[in-house]
């Protein structure tokens, strides 16, 4: 015993820093699983505020593609009101009013690293909270993993646990959407089924089962599939519809009966939360 | 000025800067310079090992905390300041250093310094992006990524220290 804590003293800077290096790599690991992350990401609005002041700054010198992002999606709007204008006294009015839209601004964002999260300037406070989904003027861009009063932190679509639930739109095939590849405008649709040929431009769009996201909004394009000589479930590439590079408003999707649903289907957890 | 005060002013700019502009900077996806390590780098020579260690932690937990890393700087950082002593044995055996004296450009000369700095740098950005792939395949192109982005932020620290190295003692 003696010889042991001779040894540990004599080797204390080795000792040390094997210590800090496991307690930095477990950190480390237990961040990378999904459900983890949900509970170990601290948001605080100290963090919120560095990064307003700096998008403050920097926010002047991207007005103009800010703009005309919301130019075109004033548009896509408008061609879509006429469409639902009909409905309104059916199903579908009633139906839309499931979901509630917060608009938010953008402070941080990262595009290249191999898990990337937004913040955004909408809290607890706006009635943010944990596993909301969040979608851009053009699809859908992540899922709020953590609050703070006035800030909330996003897993985005490019992070490797941010798997969603999607249909092919032509189809209605079950898909699911991933992000395996280092570039932030291409991801990958799994689990094909083997039968199912998709062609370039093939739309994918959320599934709606994930009591998350509603239906049919907008993910992204098909680029490529190769069909693969085996039977089993296939890959594909697609583009995101969302343009995570230049990420300036998006709108935080409130889920009404997301309680109620959740209940159905698992009572057991949603008691014991 | 008390060397504890220089140094943790050190630590809030060197921070400030990485944070608020360079964790910014996205150049093609390859290189992020990651020069906060240069508040690891300019420690006293004699600094007391495990309080270098304990330092390499701290600041690497700063980093995370901006980034949503929990960890992966840490770990980064850590292993930097566990190298460190033996990279100065390595180059600067021969010279003696007083009680409080850093390692700075003055002293140890341009070469001297860059070579210490891009060991060190080339080391940290080594586990650093493969820890952060882990999962990706493209074992290369990280290779690529972590000699790109060393030489990097070699660089700005190497201006960093040119423009503000002479006031430092």
């Amino acid at each position: 015993m003696r010889n042991l804590f001779l040894f540990l003293k004599k080797n204390q800077f080795f000792v040390i820093f094997v210590v800090i290096q496991l307690v930095s790599l477990s950190l480390l690991f237990n961040s990378y699983s999904y459900h983890k992350s949900l509970s170990f990401n601290t948001v605080s609005d100290f963090r919120g505020m560095v990064f307003s002041s700096y998008d403050a700054i920097v926010d002047y010198f991207y007005l103009r593609a800010e703009n005309e992002a919301l130019v075109e999606e004033n548009a896509r709007l408008r061609s879509q009101q006429s469409v639902v204008f009909p409905d309104q006294d059916s199903v579908v009015g009633i139906q839309d009013t499931l979901y509630q839209y917060v608009a938010a601004d953008v402070v941080s964002n990262t595009v290249h690293r191999r898990n990337n999260f937004i913040t955004i300037n909408k809290g607890k406070l706006s009635g943010v909270e944990k596993e909301m989904g969040v979608i851009s003027g053009s699809g859908v861009a992540g899922i709020i993993i953590g609050v703070s009063d006035n800030y909330a932190l996003i897993m985005s679509l490019l992070h490797q646990n941010a798997i969603i639930s999607a249909r092919i739109k032509k189809n209605q095939h079950l898909v699911n959407v991933a992000w395996k590849t280092r570039d932030h405008t291409t991801g990958m649709v799994i689990d094909i089924p083997s039968h199912i040929q998709l062609f370039e431009g093939d739309t994918i769009v959320s599934s709606g089962n994930s009591l998350i996201f509603p239906k049919d909004i907008m993910i992204g394009t098909i680029i490529d599939h190769q069909k693969s000589a085996s039977k089993g479930l296939e890959e594909a590439t697609m583009k995101f519809s969302t343009e995570f590079n230049r990420l300036g408003h998006v709108y935080i999707i409130k889920n009404q009966h997301k309680e109620e649903q959740q209940q159905l289907i698992n009572p057991e957890q949603s008691s014991n939360e | 000025m008390s060397n504890t005060i220089k140094h943790s002013i050190y630590f809030l700019l060197i921070m400030a800067l990485q944070v608020l502009a360079l964790n910014h900077m996205n150049l093609g996806g390859y290189l992020n310079p990651y020069v906060y390590v240069l508040f690891l780098l300019v420690l006293p020579v004699h600094i007391n090992k495990s309080l270098l260690l304990l330092l390499g932690f701290a600041t690497g937990l700063c980093m995370d905390y901006f980034g949503n890393t929990l960890g992966l700087h840490a770990s980064a950082s850590v292993l930097l300041a566990f190298m460190r002593p033996s990279v100065i044995q390595l180059f600067f055996k021969n010279l003696d250093f007083s009680e409080r004296e850093s390692p700075m450009i003055s002293r140890v000369g341009f070469m001297g310094f860059l070579k210490y700095t891009f060991i060190l740098v080339f080391l940290h950005h080594l586990l650093l992006f493969y820890l952060e792939v882990l999962s990706f395949t493209d074992g290369l192109q990280t290779l690529l990524a972590v000699l790109l982005s060393s030489l990097l932020s070699t660089a700005v620290i190497m201006i960093l220290v040119l423009i503000f190295g002479s006031r430092k003692t």
